[in-house]
């Protein structure tokens, strides 16, 4: 068919790209969102204070965060190189990729985070205040519950993003599919794995989108 | 139980900054209702938000039940919050949460155990009378079924004091009574004092024992009900009442009165106003008064209503006869309590 032969893809290969690539997926996402959600509270909290210091903590995270985020991946991956090695001890291989993943995807969560948390309806906020509610509390019992749908849409973004990312760590010895695209697709001519491979992905990524929105119906009241 | 002394609200800063609410005093009652009445941009929403310190005045105190909350920390001002309930025009319901949830979320806020949140929950759904519906979001209810839930959480701490932020401008007007009704209720059952803003006549003359008119960030003109509604003292507050009862201007009056009446008779008659308040209003003291007097009357403008509850009735009537038969007149009503004022 078109002079493919997908006879020769080693399937075993494959299958240990594709693991490897959810791993990376899953891992990632699982730290940005520990990191990118406390800093996208924060971001929130802090944006709308009068108190000039807490504007100051403001401005400063905010700077960083658009710093990361404005650095290519590519670039960001590399140069964290010597980082990756004091966090986790290796640049190579699926735990190799985590740090520079975590990285660059958490200040890109955070902004959704933020986002998301300014759609909460501020009167819904101030009554809980009315209530006595502590600071805590609020983000605890109402913003967190409140914004979960758009929270839930921001993480299925995130992933997304992260699987094209991880294509990109592929190519500093990460593995995965990408990995595999590129190495025998690009390098070697090999079409028939990069086409299986590109289509694992595309695949992935409809399965993340799809989760991500029958979540988001399944919590949305409005 | 409310009491506000010299409150100052001032926005900005410096070169930008506007004054919201200018060394305003007020005090509440226990017990009553008390409605303050104004324009948008008048003030009233930040001095409701002052009570309970979501707006923190400028200068000033805010007394809640004996408590000087403006000297108070911020943990001791979050518990003493959980003694003033609050109901909002636009109700601010958790839209994540159920009926259920929404009235229990104060008392898990408070660390009230969960078999007492339940029993209190729907002790409450059965107050508001939404028993049916505890199961459901607030994306499912109606406005008023809204604004019932916002009660039903308000006052799940068992609070001394319910602030009413225009909690009935969002509803339509069967609606908007028959919250005005539960409030009343509630007052009457539970004793709690209520403090209401809005910008309705109708809800201060409906449930109200007192009244402030608030104007530009200061308190014009404030009394019993009765008292302000009938015989106003401020164009903001007769412009409020005006637009409730059809127009009061006396000019006015004068006007219809030479265009109807004609005569040259009835051109020099004196144009009164007699004010009945309570079981009076319903009586046959005025029919009474002129057939023994033979005076004649006109009727210029009347309204016949009720304030809270209590009937009045308020006339602008021309007397046409002699003179002494309409002192004569003027005077038996007067023994009946009619309160007459020369208008014109």
């Amino acid at each position: 068919m078109w002079g493919l032969d997908f006879s020769q893809i080693d399937w075993t290969e494959m299958k240990q790209a594709s693991y490897d690539t959810l791993e990376m997926m899953g891992y990632s996402l699982l730290f940005t969102i520990i990191i990118g959600l406390p800093l996208g509270i924060i971001l929130y909290m802090t944006a709308r204070s009068n108190n000039r210091v807490i504007k100051w903590i403001y401005n400063v995270i905010s700077f960083l965060v658009n710093i990361l985020r404005s650095v290519p991946f590519v670039i960001l991956l590399i140069s964290l190189l010597p980082l990756t090695k004091l966090i986790v001890g290796t640049t190579l291989g699926v735990t190799g990729t985590i740090p520079p993943l975590v990285i660059g995807a958490a200040p890109f969560f955070a902004r959704l985070v933020e986002t998301s948390l300014r759609e909460v309806d501020r009167g819904v906020i101030e009554a809980a205040y009315a209530m006595g509610a502590s600071t805590g509390q609020v983000v605890r019992r109402v913003l967190l519950p409140e914004s979960l749908p758009g929270l839930i849409a921001g993480a299925t973004i995130t992933a997304v993003t992260l699987v094209s990312y991880t294509a990109m760590s592929g190519m500093v010895g990460g593995g995965g599919l990408g990995d595999l695209a590129i190495r025998f697709g690009y390098y070697r001519y090999e079409k028939e794995v990069m086409i299986i491979a590109v289509l694992f992905m595309i695949i992935l990524v409809q399965i993340l989108q799809m989760a991500g929105d029958r979540l988001v119906r399944h919590f949305t009241r409005k | 139980m409310i009491e506000l002394k010299d409150i100052t609200k001032i926005y900005g800063s410096k070169a930008k900054a506007t004054t919201a609410l200018k060394d305003l005093n007020l005090t509440v009652e226990q017990g009553e209702i008390f409605g303050v009445i104004g324009h948008s941009g008048a003030g009233k929403s930040t001095l409701i938000r002052c009570i309970n310190l979501l707006e923190r005045p400028s200068s000033g105190e805010v007394w809640v039940g004996g408590r000087n909350l403006t000297s108070l920390g911020k943990r001791e001002l979050q518990l003493q919050r959980r003694r003033i309930g609050m109901i909002f025009q636009h109700f601010n319901l958790l839209s994540s949460a159920t009926v259920y949830d929404n009235i229990a979320f104060p008392l898990k806020l408070a660390g009230v155990d969960k078999a007492a949140v339940k029993s209190k929950v729907e002790e409450l759904l059965k107050l508001v009378g939404l028993e049916a519906h505890s199961g459901k979001y607030p994306s499912q209810l109606s406005g008023g079924q809204k604004q019932r839930v916002g009660i039903a959480r308000a006052l799940a701490n068992d609070p001394d004091v319910l602030l009413c932020d225009e909690a009935t401008s969002a509803l339509d007007p069967q609606t908007t009574d028959s919250i005005l009704k539960l409030l009343l209720d509630i007052n009457r059952k539970l004793g709690l004092t209520i403090l209401l803003i809005t910008h309705e006549m109708h809800v201060i003359q409906s449930i109200c024992d007192r009244v402030a008119v608030i104007h530009a960030g200061g308190i014009v003109e404030q009394g019993p009900v009765a008292e302000v509604f009938l015989k106003p003292k401020h164009p903001v507050t007769k412009e409020f009442i005006s637009r409730e009862v059809a127009g009061s201007a006396p000019a006015q009056l004068q006007a219809q009165g030479t265009g109807t009446a004609g005569e040259g008779q009835a051109q020099g008659s004196p144009v009164y106003r007699l004010t009945c308040l309570g079981d009076h209003t319903y009586s046959t003291d005025l029919s009474e008064a002129v057939l023994r007097t033979g005076v004649q009357f006109a009727i210029l403008q009347g309204t016949v209503s009720t304030i809270k509850e209590i009937p009045y009735s308020q006339l602008t009537v021309r007397f046409t006869g002699q003179p002494e038969a309409v002192e004569l007149t003027v005077n038996r009503l007067r023994e009946r309590h009619i309160d007459v004022e020369v208008i014109g």
